[in-house]
């Protein structure tokens, strides 16, 4: 692979780190502790959103962002022509 | 069939199944001890992973932990899980491209450097045998509790299986066990936290649980909390009746920030984690393989919350103004007239993790907040001789009856209760009346949590000792810069290095030193502040240089470890703390001193070498993978 070309490759592997890792913090960092407050204002069926996200919710996002990852990646390593 | 025989079969046929796994994938080679030949299945990797992962203390204590911290406890949930995410982005490909065995051999080849790869092995064994310590001394306690043997006696069985298992089959006996240990302890978690959830809520799912309606009336002693009233408001309200402050009500959101951060670093760093991403056969292996394991780790995870609110509600329903001597008997009723069932109470007592001290001698249990002992954090002194006419063990450091000023806090009622947070898993199947062998289910899943755990900690000890201490740094030639070990004699100081290792690992377990237990949770501080950032500045800044790496990690390691023992051992005054920052936290501050003292001083002396930058271009781009350098 040409340098011009793996550069490429790794600045999409990072701008789409960057925005996966920017949900990461905004659904576990935002919804779990700096907005807790703010969404436990929001219930339902008794269970305040802040303290869902904090004790539940976090974990649900962070198992799709990672299944997210692997199919964006596979997808720019086949267009890259670097998949196994 | 009684219990004690059913958990002697339970016990006894987890056992079997380990040792038999461990002759049948019995290593042959290095790269089958160290990486079980780098050829295991994404799914199961991450089976092995999650069980790795989970240790005694996620299985036994952290519903319980969560039970007593309320909301705050979420920094457990989120910390020891969104580190996979990291994992999966910032770690694993590279490093498995990479290809080699383990984190010093990486940090020792990226930093040119034996330095390097010496300070790698030492914090690599450091982080290792605090954590491993703790394990060992995990399953000598569920030995004792449930199989009536002494704590050291559990420890040496304990010692024995896994010597069995590592030593012989190496990472890829321990991975294909720890597949069976995964499925153990996750039916072991899961089985009781449904009956309890069907008992509390009516609902099936655990984590759907906490939506639902409670299924009885009970009296907090200051008032009736009707039946149907919403789960998470009848916690709320009760625990405000008894002066605690409410269930889901957040606490020092700057330190659960802190402490959330420092674990998710933590886990992204830990060296027996890492070293799993090596065992897959490609990168995109390593990639998915981290989210199969946060998978397999959600499932009990999700749960956990559930049971920490359930069997909080279910304490005070059940002890709240009870009396002793009817509750112990089975005499005792609920608010609705059925039998309140407590001979777990007097099972529990007897194992020291509940105690009761009657205050107000009035022959019933009250539960509020406060301390009802004297000891350090509330604990009991217990009499060894006598008990009480009723039964219940005597204490001799009880605190006397309460004067107006504590009752005021509490609506009139004095605590005289103690709990252990990690009789929230244990007792739960007795509290809730569950048949015997759901009990004798939790010991083996106890055992298989902690063994898992064990094993994968001693391989990753063993093998920076034999590969990275012995192989490239003792037995290195000096022309060739390659290890002079052959590969027999390699595999015979592994398997040397991992009996040693269990050794003193077992030591440990049966005199454990007065810390252990704190400074397991410092683990994830150390691990943090000390490779997370090495490593990922070894893949993403291709200027960092063995400069900025060794003074990175030594700033790293020295302010988390010194801020640690000044606070925590030597006595230093929280009103000092950091930006007030508790020590379990203060990883997160290490970690960024080292990105920032690692970026400084690498930006000051000279850039890596040509062919370094090179390996940098080589770990970044996945294909190639299977053909790993060979060494």
């Amino acid at each position: 692979m040409s340098p011009e070309k793996a550069q490429a490759y790794w600045r999409e592997n990072i701008s789409m780190i960057v925005k996966l890792l920017l949900v990461w913090f905004v659904f576990s960092f935002g919804c779990g502790i700096l907005f807790i407050n703010e969404l436990n204002a929001i219930e339902i069926s008794g269970v305040k959103l802040g303290y869902w996200f904090a004790q539940q919710g976090a974990i649900y996002v962070f198992v799709i962002l990672i299944f997210v990852y692997v199919k964006v990646m596979t997808g720019i390593d086949e267009k890259y022509g670097i998949n196994e | 069939m009684d219990l004690q025989t059913l958990i002697y079969l339970f016990v006894g046929i987890s056992f079997a199944i380990y040792i038999g796994i461990a002759l049948w994938a019995k290593a042959s080679s290095t790269k089958e001890f160290y990486v079980a030949g780098g050829g295991v299945h994404p799914i199961a990797n991450g089976m092995a992973t999650a069980a790795d992962w989970m240790s005694a203390a996620s299985f036994i204590s952290l519903a319980g932990i969560i039970s007593f911290k309320g909301s705050d406890g979420g920094a457990y949930l989120m910390g020891w899980t969104g580190g996979y995410v990291l994992l999966a982005m910032l770690l694993a490909p590279y490093l498995r491209k990479f290809g080699k065995f383990t984190v010093p051999d990486f940090v020792g080849d990226r930093y040119y450097s034996d330095v390097a790869r010496l300070v790698a092995v030492i914090g690599v064994i450091f982080v290792s045998f605090t954590y491993v310590a703790g394990q060992m001394r995990g399953v000598g306690i569920v030995f004792a509790r449930f199989l009536q043997v002494d704590v050291n006696t559990g420890v040496i069985i304990g010692m024995a299986i896994v010597f069995f298992y590592s030593v012989l089959g190496g990472m890829k006996g321990i991975t294909y066990t720890q597949v069976a240990q995964y499925v153990v302890m996750i039916f072991a978690y899961m089985i009781p936290a449904i009956f309890l959830s069907l008992q509390v809520t009516d609902t099936f799912l655990p984590q759907l649980g906490i939506f639902s309606q409670t299924t009885f009336a009970f009296n907090t002693g200051v008032e009736v909390i009707p039946e149907g009233t919403y789960l998470l408001h009848a916690l709320d309200q009760s625990l405000l009746d008894l002066g605690f402050t409410e269930y889901t009500k957040p606490g020092n959101l700057w330190n659960m920030f802190m402490l959330t951060t420092a674990l998710m670093l933590g886990t992204a760093g830990l060296p027996h984690v890492i070293v799993r991403f090596f065992t897959v056969p490609t990168v995109k292996d390593a990639r998915i393989s981290a989210g199969w394991a946060l998978v397999f780790i959600a499932i009990m995870y999700t749960t956990i919350s559930s049971v920490a609110s359930f069997s909080r509600i279910n304490l005070i329903k059940n002890v709240q103004n009870v009396e002793y001597e009817a509750f112990v008997n089975g005499e005792a009723r609920n608010v609705d007239g059925t039998i309140n069932h407590g001979k777990w109470f007097q099972t529990w007592e007897n194992g020291g993790l509940l105690a009761w001290n009657d205050r107000n001698q009035d022959g019933k249990i009250q539960y509020a907040s406060g301390a009802a002992f004297d000891g350090k954090g509330g604990k009991p002194v217990f009499d060894a001789e006598n008990r009480d006419k009723d039964g219940h063990k005597l204490t001799t450091n009880g605190k006397p009856i309460a004067e107006e000023e504590e009752l005021a806090k509490s609506n009139g009622i004095a605590n005289e209760l103690y709990v252990d947070v990690d009789i929230m898993v244990l007792a739960n199947p007795e509290i809730a009346n569950l048949p015997n062998w759901v009990i004798a289910l939790i010991a083996a899943g106890g055992l298989a949590a902690a063994l898992s755990t064990a094993a994968g900690l001693l391989l990753v000890i063993a093998s920076s000792i034999s590969h990275d201490l012995m192989g490239q740094i003792i037995f290195k030639d000096k022309v060739t810069g390659r290890s002079t070990l052959n590969e027999n004699t390699e595999l015979m100081w592994a398997r040397i290095s991992a009996i040693v290792a269990i050794l003193v690992a077992g030591y440990l377990g049966i005199n454990p030193p007065g810390f252990v237990a704190q400074v397991v949770a410092f683990a994830f501080g150390l691990a943090a502040a000390a490779f997370f950032p090495t490593i990922i500045l070894g893949i993403f800044d291709k200027r960092m240089n063995k400069e900025g790496a060794i003074s990175g990690i030594i700033v790293g390691l020295t302010f988390t470890f010194g801020y640690i023992v000044y606070f925590v051992f030597l006595g230093g005054d929280p009103k000092n703390y950091l930006f007030g920052i508790d020590p379990t936290g203060i990883g997160t501050i290490g970690t960024l001193l080292h990105l920032i003292v690692a970026f400084v001083v690498s930006r000051m002396t000279p850039p890596p070498p040509a062919h370094i930058q090179d390996l940098v271009e080589r770990i970044r781009i996945p294909s190639g993978a299977s053909e790993a350098i060979e060494h």
